[in-house]
């Protein structure tokens, strides 16, 4: 399983991936934090519950982030900087617009040393940086599965 | 000093608001200054954004003369500036450290960081004059759910927190998505007075036995996923059911957790803190169970319960009675952990 992820992000072009549990979220998740370099910016849109933080976690996990990740929800970031690569995890739900974040500094991180994850990337879309990764996240048929639709 | 009290200004800016408070001897208030319930518009003109550092930028000189006013001294009389330093979003915490030193400085008064969740837990010294450590502490707010062990004034250990979604985060999603809208929490709690707390009977979430952390974030999805059946299959969701539903099924297990924590280490107070912790349920629910216990619960007036400076000046007042004193070098810490 986690080979055939691996070829898919090394084929750098666009594909769907389907998660049928979070034991399959994490393998991804996993594969995922591997791909993803300092300065990377990945933008996750997808409904509530289709599980933006829980894929975050397992990146996290990839990246030997030791700390828990909870929703950034509240607080719209959090740094973490216990792994190999800092992680700065974002939340725009609740965001009107891309301006709100750049009042927060956004540009700082998304062009540090670090990588960033913006969850609800859709609010803020208009100031992501051109080359960002996006995943779009769907409910799938059956009840845990969901389908990643990676735009590259 | 002013009448022989030590006077304690209290700056927070880590989030939304823009508050001080000023307090005398440590319990005292004086003043209690909260930018979103002033009009800013008037009182500043102009556009404001809803979060954003700027705001807190705007707002801060003109919520200090409000509170010098309002408890009828000048910035003379303060003895020592207390502020927030983390947790929270990093350009609203520096509009308030860098107001605090540049006081401390101007008039060479000491500087004590005060984490604001511990703010959040003196809050209650505020409103119970008696109250003193060590107690059971449960915090529960939009952005954090912990049980934290309150061994003294400047000594908390957590024991528990959540591992996804703050529980105030649970009760605003689902609102939404049920239709209650902003703010979820009071809400869902007015909705959930003429529901079944029984209806639906979500799964509780306790995790490993022994464990004090929460997580809400499965309930979420099970709330999403039994609203999206009922949608497929052309029921009407009944609202009042949903939210009394849901708003048990997060209530039992925090109060079953705190009344464990503070079983197990003896305690017989449990001091609550934090937006929720107005939510009626949850008051109610934590009472009953205490009482057979004998555990004494505790709960500030919704008023100390939002983020506010008064609980900001009380927390700094007894750390610089524990000598915790910060220096003009003091930074904002956006990831502060309790």
């Amino acid at each position: 399983m986690r080979e055939e992820i691996r070829k898919k992000l090394e084929e750098k072009n666009n594909f769907n991936w389907t998660v049928h549990n979070e034991l399959e979220t994490r393998d991804f998740g996993l594969e995922l934090s591997s791909y993803l370099k300092p300065g990377d910016v990945l933008a996750l849109e997808g409904d509530l519950g289709t599980g933006k933080t829980t894929l975050t976690k397992y990146i996290a996990e990839g990246l030997g982030i030791h700390e828990n990740i909870s929703s950034p929800t509240f607080n719209i970031v959090k740094e973490h900087r216990s792994g190999r690569i800092p992680l700065f995890h974002f939340d725009a739900y609740r965001l009107g617009s891309g301006d709100e974040l750049l009042d927060i500094g956004a540009e700082d991180y998304f062009y540090g040393d670090g990588i960033s994850i913006v969850e609800w990337s859709d609010i803020v879309e208009d100031i992501l940086p051109e080359d960002s990764l996006l995943i779009r996240i769907r409910y799938g048929e059956k009840e845990g599965e969901r389908i990643y639709q990676c735009i590259f | 000093m002013k009448n022989g009290k030590h006077i304690t200004l209290g700056i927070e800016s880590s989030c939304d608001e823009t508050a001080i408070g000023i307090v005398a001897d440590g319990r005292e208030v004086l003043a209690n200054v909260i930018s979103s319930q002033i009009d800013i518009h008037t009182a500043f003109g102009g556009v404001v954004p809803e979060i954003a550092s700027r705001r807190h930028l705007e707002n801060i000189n003109g919520v200090l003369s409000q509170a010098l006013e309002e408890a009828q001294i000048t910035i003379n009389e303060v003895d020592l500036v207390g502020v927030t330093y983390g947790p929270g979003l990093v350009g609203a915490l520096l509009v308030g450290v860098a107001a605090a030193k540049a006081i401390s400085f101007a008039k060479d008064i000491p500087l004590v960081a005060v984490n604001h969740m511990h703010g959040h837990i003196a809050a209650n010294y505020v409103e119970y004059p008696e109250l003193e450590p060590p107690f059971m502490g449960l915090v529960v707010s939009g952005g954090h759910t912990n049980i934290v062990f309150v061994k003294d004034y400047n000594q908390c250990e957590t024991l528990g927190e959540t591992r996804d979604d703050a529980a105030g985060e649970a009760f605003d999603k689902v609102a939404r998505v049920i239709g209650l809208g902003y703010p979820g929490g009071p809400k869902v709690d007015r909705a959930a007075k003429e529901g079944d707390p029984h209806a639906i009977e979500f799964k509780r979430v306790y995790l490993e036995p022994g464990s004090y952390d929460f997580s809400f974030s499965g309930l979420k999805t099970a709330a999403l996923n039994h609203i999206n059946s009922c949608r497929q299959a052309g029921k009407e969701i009944n609202v009042a059911d949903m939210a009394a539903s849901f708003q048990e099924a997060v209530v039992e297990v925090i109060v079953n957790k705190a009344i464990s924590a503070a079983r197990e280490f003896g305690q017989n107070r449990i001091v609550m803190a934090g937006g929720v912790a107005s939510n009626s349920r949850l008051r109610e629910m934590i009472r009953e169970e205490g009482e057979k216990y004998g555990i004494q619960v505790m709960q500030p007036r919704p008023l100390y319960c939002t983020d506010n400076g008064v609980m900001i000046a009380c927390s700094a007042y007894y750390k610089m009675k524990k000598g915790e004193f910060a220096g003009p070098d003091l930074d904002a810490i956006p990831g502060l952990e309790f």
